[in-house]
């Protein structure tokens, strides 16, 4: 069917785009692999400044009455480190593996709307900026008729009302200044980002999958991606409402959250954890995701109980929204609350059994290949068993009443969300190095990337634990000497530059092998599903021809049957099959058609900060140029020619069989 | 009812460290030391939970290493068989986790009313939560005081807590586990000490410049020691200090400086309302001040009242530009209000 497609002629005065390289083509691209690969360095370039942020703290922390910040900076810093990892580091990252793989795995040539997706990206970066714009302008200080001893100095002209923002702290009394409306109106445009692209995704993985993707033929990452995107959608509208109230509460003088005023504290609290729990899932559903795909790559196995692992994903999805006050049970809640919620969070760690047994299942009787994704999956399965178990001890309401608050939870949900999410990520980011760069990272370096991190993790995370259950409470400035807390913190300290320490070293092993790393074949890893069966680097049109799917593990099966015991056995003209892929996978017989460049939705995304910056400074000027960017970009949006519309073709109908662009 | 707190086992598996130092030392705040009946009663239910997190613990990561090491990939190792997955065992690690925590619900469920009811004659106290300190006030004896609670041993408290401002959590890890003091409604919390001992408590929830110092102490003390303090307690201030005296010149300064915008001091300068800091009246009793973040000793109070925000970043104590000599005239004063 193949055909010759002619654009019809441009009806408009805004021609799209065309540059194909340089920063032209970056700021202006709809390819989810580039805005993919564009989440990807920004959120990880977050990822370091929340990193440097810890080591301050870690550094203040490391003795006793230490003076190394001022109380105001360490508030800045550990409320600025919450908000940068949660909403600018992993969600980001995550977003940068939905972009770039979800669509390979389902066989599409982009997601269904790209230029909504550049939106999310643009969104994301514009919100990020705003947000650490309040190094530049913000301001903070005491509560009203509070005396500070020194100026404020820019390190604590942040955000310090924690990254939960508790009310009525981080009202206006309590903490005057922009700093906090920085914060406020910061999430509110990342939380728009993040629900642009679950809309997308969600439609996408409805709408695009190839011929005979069917639902339970999706690889598990896929169905993650699809229980986030819900988890998305669902819970970022209600923290979207509580700070429009914090806003509102801080700019025009309301008391939603004031008691004087007729509000309430603990209504934050409910709404905050409401969004809060699902949150936790949204960061750690990804990387369940991303190891159930290298688990069984590198097992040689396929992945144990995969219906049970789908279900279970979303069963905690759903779940998730049923445990939110669990971080509460020290708040005004009653007995009967904490009862109910202390059991539906027990609930909960049962499908998270399940998933670690699958994977367990999977490895067992596997032949493992210990390589640095297998290790970063490996070492996220025993770092999230701890993480879990001690969330069960959560669960026990009156234990929870003696470790909330203390670095013992501090240390439980780094436990889930660094050894849990982010070694899913690196896991993730050594498997697919060679998809996206067409180049293999050096194993050596990796390797050590891996035991220096489990080591510094492990020696900053572990005697966490005991140090909360010695009594050190979080979000301290300093501890007492008489608490006897010092050895551990010290050790603490000394763990977290280790981890700093290994981070160079995947950074330098990522520059280094993008450039000068060995040629990765198309399948390097002998792997599973169908993003192996293009070549490497992804081409632009991602596959040549629609590829038509089997079953699940459709590409393993192409290679791979089975012998009478059931081993995996090679079939005849397997290789023969790869090189044939390879070879159509780089000259596509068909022309493809891609959808165009856009300038409008980096024109659309920098008009919110300016509105932002209108609700913060009440200026009017500022206002109009925001609403007149949103209007341009939106205007500009609409009327930009389409290229779907063809002069005349052979059919009328689109063949629903192929891979298809809404825009 | 007391256990040594050294061979609890997970002291013992933190001690094989090398360091076992760091872990004989004493740690005032530690929630693993309950000297009370709520607190041992959280304590049995944290290490039934403990043991079978261990247990588990061992089960998963001994299966992993176990996997890791046996599983290896070697040159002579045939392919896997192509196994999908086991509905049997589905079923049954999904049962087995949801009977063990079935075994932890119901001994949880149990304590959470246990911990919530209010004890048979129990002392009550109201505890005020403010930026950045706590105050106590006796309904039955009319007493304020703060920083400091006084309980007498071996008896139920039954603490009403509320905030004057934002959220603070009241801790005394010894005696109970937390609970929040929330602006605009009451909260409960019940306190059982043993003996006549010392405790620390510190402010749980994050509450704005200084929430790491806000703390406090619980002092408890035997039957006959508790009335003698509340007789002291419900004495004003003695105000008959001898003219010329250091003593008197610190009163003056007391009274002058602006001092009693804030402060109570009970007989002397006598008002009607609230105030919004510490009663002082006997300030010289409680061996601590400033949310019981500093010692009360002269060289403490010397550079607190030189400037109180150096250090507690946004104290709601001005810094008065007081003298030397008037410094040290309030705290020859300040050490007379017993």
């Amino acid at each position: 069917m193949t055909k010759i497609i002619q654009p019809k002629k441009q009806r408009n005065i805004f021609s799209r785009p065309t540059a194909e390289e340089g920063v032209w083509s970056w700021i202006t691209t709809v390819d989810h692999k580039r805005i993919g690969i564009m989440y990807g360095y920004a959120a990880f370039f977050f990822l370091l400044v929340g990193g440097l942020e810890a080591l301050l703290l870690r550094i203040q922390l490391s003795q006793p009455d230490n003076n190394f910040l001022s109380a105001a900076e360490y508030n800045a810093m550990f409320t600025m480190h919450g908000t940068t990892m949660i909403f600018l580091a992993i969600m980001p990252i995550s977003a940068a593996f939905f972009n770039y793989l979800l669509p390979l795995q389902i066989g599409a040539r982009d997601v269904a709307f790209p230029r909504l997706n550049a939106l999310s990206f643009w969104i994301f970066i514009a919100g990020g900026l705003f947000l650490y714009s309040t190094f530049l302008f913000g301001t903070a200080g005491a509560p009203e008729g509070g005396y500070l001893a020194e100026e404020v100095s820019r390190l604590a002209s942040a955000p310090n009302g924690g990254w939960f923002g508790y009310q009525p702290n981080a009202g206006l009394k309590y903490s005057p200044g922009t700093a906090m409306d920085y914060w406020a109106i910061g999430l509110q445009i990342l939380g728009i980002a993040s629900l642009v692209s679950a809309f997308n995704f969600i439609t996408t993985i409805l709408n695009m999958r190839t011929k005979g993707m069917r639902l339970m033929r999706m690889p598990v990452f896929t169905w993650m991606t699809f229980a986030v995107s819900f988890l998305l959608a669902f819970s970022l509208p209600i923290i979207a409402i509580a700070l429009f109230f914090v806003t509102f509460d801080r700019q025009f003088g309301t008391t939603f959250f004031l008691t004087e005023g007729g509000g309430d504290p603990v209504l934050w609290q409910h709404l905050f954890w409401l969004f809060g729990h699902p949150e936790v899932y949204i960061l750690i559903l990804p990387a369940f995701g991303i190891v159930s795909e290298v688990l069984p790559t590198f097992s040689r196995k396929p992945l144990f109980g995969y219906p049970a692992i789908v279900f279970a994903g979303f069963g905690i999805a759903f779940i998730g929204f049923g445990v939110w006050a669990h971080h509460m049970f020290a708040s005004a809640i009653s007995p009967v609350a904490q009862a109910g919620f202390g059991l539906s969070t027990m609930i909960i760690a049962v499908p998270t059994g399940v998933k670690i047994f699958n994977w367990l299942g999977t490895i067992w009787g596997g032949k493992l290949t210990l390589n640095t994704p297998m290790l970063f999956a490996l070492g996220f399965i025993g770092m999230f068993v701890i993480g879990g178990l001690s969330g069960v001890t959560h669960s026990v309401v009156p234990a929870d009443t003696q470790q909330t608050d203390t670095y013992y939870i501090v240390a439980h949900f780094h436990y889930v969300l660094f050894g849990g999410a982010l070694f899913g990520i690196f896991s993730g980011l050594y498997f697919w190095f060679p998809k996206v760069w067409g180049k293999m990272y050096n194993e050596t370096m990796g390797k050590i990337h891996f035991w220096l991190m489990i080591i510094g993790f492990n020696l900053t995370f572990g005697p966490m634990h005991w140090l909360g259950l010695q009594g050190q409470v979080r979000r301290t400035w300093v501890y007492a000497e008489e608490t006897n807390l010092g050895f551990w913190n010290l050790i603490v300290t000394i763990g977290a530059f280790i981890l700093a320490i290994a981070t160079l070293i995947f950074m330098a092993n990522w520059m280094y092998s993008r450039r000068k790393g060995e040629v990765a074949p198309f399948d390097p890893w002998d792997a599973r599903t169908i993003e192996w069966s293009i070549p490497s680097p992804t081409p632009v049109w991602n596959f040549s021809k629609a590829p038509e799917v089997k079953s699940l593990d459709d590409f393993w099966h192409q290679k791979y049957g089975e012998d009478e015991d059931g081993r995996a056995l090679k079939r005849e003209g397997a290789d023969e099959l790869l090189a044939q892929l390879e070879d159509e996978g780089l000259n596509p017989k068909e022309e493809i058609h891609l959808p165009s460049p856009s300038y409008f939705p980096i024109i659309m995304a920098f008009g919110l900060p300016f509105i932002g910056y209108a609700v913060i400074y009440k200026s009017i000027p500022l206002a109009l140029i925001g609403v007149i960017l949103l209007l341009i970009g939106g205007f500009g949006w609409g009327t930009e020619p389409l290229e779907e519309e063809f002069e005349s073709s052979e059919e009328e109908k689109p063949d629903m069989e192929k891979p298809q662009n809404y825009e | 009812m007391h256990r040594n707190k050294f061979l609890k086992p997970k002291n013992l598996i933190l001690c094989s460290f090398l360091f076992i130092t760091a872990c004989i030392e004493d740690a005032p705040l530690d929630s693993l030391s309950p000297a009370g009946p709520y607190a041992r009663t959280i304590d049995e239910l944290f290490w039934l939970t403990f043991w079978i997190a261990v247990v588990i613990f061992f089960i998963v990561q001994g299966a992993l290493l176990f996997s890791v090491f046996y599983f290896k990939d070697s040159p002579d190792k045939p392919e896997p068989k192509q196994i999908h997955g086991n509905n049997f065992l589905e079923i049954l690690w999904t049962i087995i986790p949801v009977i063990i925590l079935a075994s932890i619900a119901v001994p949880t469920v149990r304590t959470i009313f246990d911990l919530a009811r209010e004890p048979e004659n129990a002392l009550k106290i109201e505890v005020i939560g403010h930026q950045w300190w706590f105050e106590y006030k006796y309904p039955d004896y009319g007493i304020t005081t703060a920083n400091v609670l006084v309980i007498p041993e071996d008896t139920p408290i039954r603490l009403e807590m509320w905030s004057n401002d934002v959220l603070h959590n009241y801790w005394v890890p010894k005696l109970n586990g937390k609970r929040y003091l929330v602006p605009g409604q009451k909260t409960y919390l019940n306190l059982h000490a043993d003996n006549a001992e010392e405790f620390w408590a510190q402010c749980g929830e994050y509450c704005g410049l200084s929430h790491s110092k806000m703390r406090g102490r619980v002092l408890s003390m035997s039957e006959s020691d508790f009335d003698a303090w509340v007789v002291n307690e419900q004495k004003n201030a003695n105000t008959g200090l001898t003219e010329g005296s250091l003593a008197y010149e610190g009163q003056q300064v007391y009274l002058n400086a602006g001092c009693t915008q804030c402060h109570v001091i009970g007989g002397v300068w006598d008002v009607q309302g609230e105030r919004i800091a510490p009663n002082l009246t006997h300030f010289a009793n409680r061996n601590v001040f400033a949310g019981a973040a500093l010692k009360n000793n002269a060289e403490n109070l010397t550079q607190w009242l030189a400037n109180p925000a150096e250090l507690k970043p946004g104290t709601f104590m001005p810094n008065l530009e007081l003298t030397e000599r008037e410094i040290e005239a309030l705290i020859e004063y300040l050490g007379t209000l017993k």
